[in-house]
């Protein structure tokens, strides 16, 4: 193992534990900062396979943007503390399931890729080449994703605004 | 660099924590929440594969999957908060108006 896999390590590690506190918190705005080190550690991985845009557009939407929002979602909802208040009573089920998607998914990709270090340069993802790629073949998804987030920004003023008149 | 495997298996078990936590909870919010971390690790795996590949596509589609993400949140929190002023609770096993 060299020292970026040594660094991986250590960072999955600490994502790894923040995501089971995530699904396990008994406190809802415990399980929303137990989310900003799991999304936090996942900017450190991009960081670390040398996607550096992608790693500042995770602190930037993720960490920055989406989890305020969640803790905006949850003080307007008045939420309850507690295991029985946040979980059903089929843990044991979803128990299982998480354990034969986790299974599946290492057995499939033990058996597609083998663990030999791959001797090439890493592609830069500085945002030059990132958006060279987009402008350059990506354009029509672009377009269409900016339209998606506009109809979406509409779409959440229309559902939560209140409106008496007709 | 860092091996592809050992990448791919730290996406598994966010992918497969995400998957317990979208079966397990009943607060709405918590399980967008869920939601989000199998974003996430789908979104490692897609940039894991740029690097594999050489590729920068990877990359682009892994901004694409986090505009996405962000679309989706809005719309989910808007959707969750209406549920709470109408029905004044957001289990999701209690918002059953459409189970037959």
């Amino acid at each position: 193992m060299n020292s970026q896999e040594i660094a991986f390590v250590i960072v999955a590690v600490a994502g790894v534990i923040g995501a089971f506190r995530v699904v396990t918190a008994r406190n809802v705005v415990h399980a929303a900062l137990y989310l900003v080190i799991t999304l936090s550690s996942a900017a450190i991985v991009y960081l670390l396979l040398a996607a550096e845009f992608v790693a500042w557009v995770q602190i930037l939407i993720y960490v920055g943007a989406i989890v305020i929002l969640f803790l905006f979602g949850l003080m307007l909802t008045k939420a309850p503390i507690g295991r029985e208040a946040l979980d059903n009573q089929r843990r044991g089920v979803a128990f299982g399931v998480g354990l034969a998607v986790f299974g599946g998914l290492f057995y499939l990709l033990q058996d597609a890729f083998p663990w030999k270090a791959s001797e090439v340069d890493p592609v830069q993802g500085t945002a030059g080449a990132v958006g060279e790629s987009i402008f350059r073949d990506f354009v029509l998804p672009f377009e269409a994703i900016s339209f998606l987030l506009l109809a979406a920004l509409i779409g959440a003023i229309v559902l939560s605004r209140k409106d008496d008149a007709p | 660099m860092i091996r592809l495997p050992l990448v791919l298996t730290f996406a598994a078990v966010l992918f497969a924590t995400g998957v317990y936590g979208v079966l397990a909870r009943r607060n709405a919010v918590l399980v967008l929440m869920s939601i989000e971390l199998m974003l996430n690790a789908v979104n490692i795996n897609l940039v894991a594969f740029s690097q594999h590949l050489q590729q920068i596509t990877g990359q682009v589609f892994a901004l694409f999957v986090i505009a996405v993400a962000a679309a989706e949140v809005g719309i989910g929190l808007a959707i969750v908060i209406l549920i709470y002023r109408n029905r004044e609770t957001i289990n999701v096993d209690e918002v059953n108006l459409l189970k037959w």
